[in-house]
């Protein structure tokens, strides 16, 4: 029964990242009907400024994190800049294969930059870990998932509180009628481009300092997110949340109870049983925003 | 004029070992054909019935692993007392089996992921290559893991006791993979110049329509895909009695961009294009491998496929085409109006 609950919580801590994660990608693909493959590559940009910041230049932890994200906004707006503006219109093949060039070339990139040797961050957290009775967790996780929980609401809020969260919802419904009303619908492609890689970087820069730091740790990252928005359904940020907190609790159970070398299977699993029975994912509403 | 033109070139693919005697550049030529079987493959289903498969390297390492199983036996513990033994067989029946195999699991994916299109499609073909990738790591028993697959019996071709060939040299390995990427071409195609090849056509231009006229889309798909996985499963069983060792990096999903970037730089939707993109492509790294290391030739090839998408929207061959039909029509008499009038 402790071990039961030593995974749920695990899987609790883990899920609110993997919800980052979703809700980046499920975003940039409900606005712009775009797969972002250099998803994964935002996650390990993210990790790296952690790294650069905090163990190169030895700046704050709390800090590091901060400008990770900005850093994030910033890669993002330039890569929705410079490859996806100019295809605004053109088919999703066509920007799927834009994207899997910029994939390739960013993942090479980060390890031409820093070398395939796996890295570790310092974090300022004590290393004894909390024990409630019969379980326990980490001080650096209890963060981990303070702080992506209030990115998630913060995301909501965004959303549904403001004006650019209105406007990013018209442009999901009907991009024609938001540019007829006003909408720069090229400044909202940029902006859910930008916060989109912000919340991957997050995740990254979060998970970091937990487990290690390398160059390919971005293609895992990113089939997660895939396995999650598919779980959701593309577009629905409440779809991307629930799916994530999903994926988790059957990874931890799995790895747990069935085998822990098919950990990063688990998520196929559940895509092809939410395939089979639910083709649309779990959150497949009229308005899958918001 | 153009079928003259494949003769000559079929003619001087076969004379290359006769005057090439480099064995590293015959080496480069083999996997590079290998290569090529598989984006020949990939293009039927990318450029023809227009479905985006990121996980082809999938049945392409099905057909590598399971050739390798099956030439070097194995044994299957079914449950405590009972094992199921596997003889070793010929390596022409392994490379049969692994064609099979590849196909049945085309069949299989083909049966869960056409029940989705576009991105979800995408996502499925990633996700099932992967995990075929963390099968071939985690079932030890059968795969050996990251110990890999050794010493892998090389083809063996002829009758049994008048004349037999075991292919150690290059040059009949070179031989074996410019036939059989022959007969992947011609498969692909007749097969695209068939009805179901026109079925394929129509529906990656509109499904909707295409559906609407009667044709069962979902069929043509699947057939699609078995052909294409069961090409690749043969790339993949070439590979493993070339190379003679298999390990799971073969599903790297890089392998599966680099026949996406063969396919897409030469043009999908046309014959000729993996050929011509699969030649570049496996020459490239060898002329690169001097001045730049793995990563640069890779941030290299990432730009390279986005300058294509933006350039050459089309590929190579297709733009070649284009541009030697209007010199062509403008050197002849009325050939420029032709050209204006279009």
């Amino acid at each position: 029964m402790a071990e039961f609950l030593q995974h749920c919580l695990n899987a609790l801590i883990l899920g609110g990242t993997y919800a980052l994660l979703g809700i980046g990608l499920t975003l940039i693909f409900g606005i712009m009907k775009v797969v972002n493959f250099t998803h994964g590559e935002l996650y390990t940009f993210g990790a790296y400024m952690v790294f650069f910041f905090v163990m190169v230049l030895g700046v704050n932890f709390f800090v590091g994190i901060a400008a990770a994200m900005i850093l994030g906004i910033v890669l993002g707006a330039l890569i929705e800049f410079v490859l996806l503006r100019p295809l605004r219109g053109a088919s999703i093949d066509t920007t799927m294969l834009v994207m899997i060039g910029a994939w390739i070339a960013l993942q090479n990139l980060e390890q031409f930059t820093w070398s395939g040797i796996a890295k570790s961050i310092d974090h300022p957290f004590p290393v004894e870990p909390l024990v409630l009775g019969a379980v326990s967790v980490s001080w650096i996780r209890i963060f981990v998932f303070l702080f992506a929980l209030t990115l998630i609401a913060g995301t909501y809020f965004l959303i549904n509180r403001t004006k650019l969260g209105k406007a990013m919802r018209a442009t999901f419904q009907d991009r024609d009628t938001a540019a007829l009303m006003g909408v720069n619908i090229n400044r909202i492609c940029t902006a859910t481009f930008a916060l989109g890689s912000s919340l991957a970087a997050a995740a990254g820069a979060l998970l970091g300092p937990v487990f290690i730091v390398m160059p390919t740790m971005g293609d895992g990252a990113a089939l997660k997110a895939f396995a999650i928005v598919i779980l959701g359904g593309l577009g629905s940020i409440i779809g991307a949340t629930v799916g994530g907190f999903i994926l988790a609790l059957v990874e931890e159970l799995g790895a747990g109870y069935i085998s822990s070398g098919y950990r990063d299977a688990m998520g196929f699993g559940l895509i092809i049983i939410i395939l089979v029975y639910k083709p649309t994912g779990l959150f497949a509403l009229k308005e899958r925003i918001g | 004029m153009s079928r003259w033109f494949t003769v000559a070139w079929v003619a001087f693919l076969f004379s290359i070992p006769i005057w090439m005697t480099d064995l590293y550049f015959l080496h480069i030529l083999i996997t590079t054909g290998i290569f090529t079987i598989a984006a020949i493959s990939l293009n039927l289903l990318l450029g023809y019935a227009g479905q985006l498969s990121l996980g082809h390297v999938a049945f392409f390492g099905i057909g590598a692993y399971t050739s390798a199983l099956v030439s070097l036996g194995f044994d299957l513990e079914i449950s405590d007392s009972y094992t199921l033994v596997f003889d070793p067989q010929p390596v022409w029946l392994a490379f049969v089996s692994g064609i099979f195999v590849s196909g049945l699991f085309g069949w299989f994916i083909g049966k869960i992921a056409f029940k989705v299109r576009g991105a979800y499609f995408v996502i499925v073909t990633i996700s099932f290559a992967e995990v075929v990738r963390l099968i071939s790591l985690n079932w030890i028993d059968l795969t050996e893991g990251p110990m890999a697959l050794n010493n892998i019996p090389p083809f063996t071709l002829g009758v049994p006791g008048l004349w037999e060939q075991t292919f150690y040299q290059k040059i009949p390995n070179y031989y074996l993979v410019l036939v059989i990427t022959i007969i992947a071409y011609i498969i692909v195609r007749r097969l695209v110049l068939s009805r179901a090849g026109r079925a394929m056509i129509a529906l990656r231009e509109n499904e909707a329509l295409a559906s609407s006229v009667g044709i069962d889309v979902t069929r043509y798909l699947i057939l699609a895909t078995i052909v294409a996985s069961a090409i690749a499963g043969a790339a993949g069983g070439l590979y493993t009695h070339y190379i003679r060792i298999v390990d799971p990096d073969i599903f790297l999903f890089i392998y599966t961009v680099t026949m996406v970037i063969m396919v897409v730089t030469g043009g999908k939707g046309s014959l000729a294009g993996p050929v011509v993109g699969g030649i570049i492509f496996g020459i490239l790294p060898e002329l690169l491998r001097e001045v730049a290391s793995p990563e640069v030739q890779w941030i290299i090839y990432g730009v390279f496929m986005i300058a294509i998408v933006f350039f050459l929207p089309k590929g190579i061959v297709p733009a070649l085409t284009a541009w030697w039909a209007d010199r062509f029509k403008s050197d002849g008499h009325g050939g420029k109006a032709v050209r204006d009038s279009r």
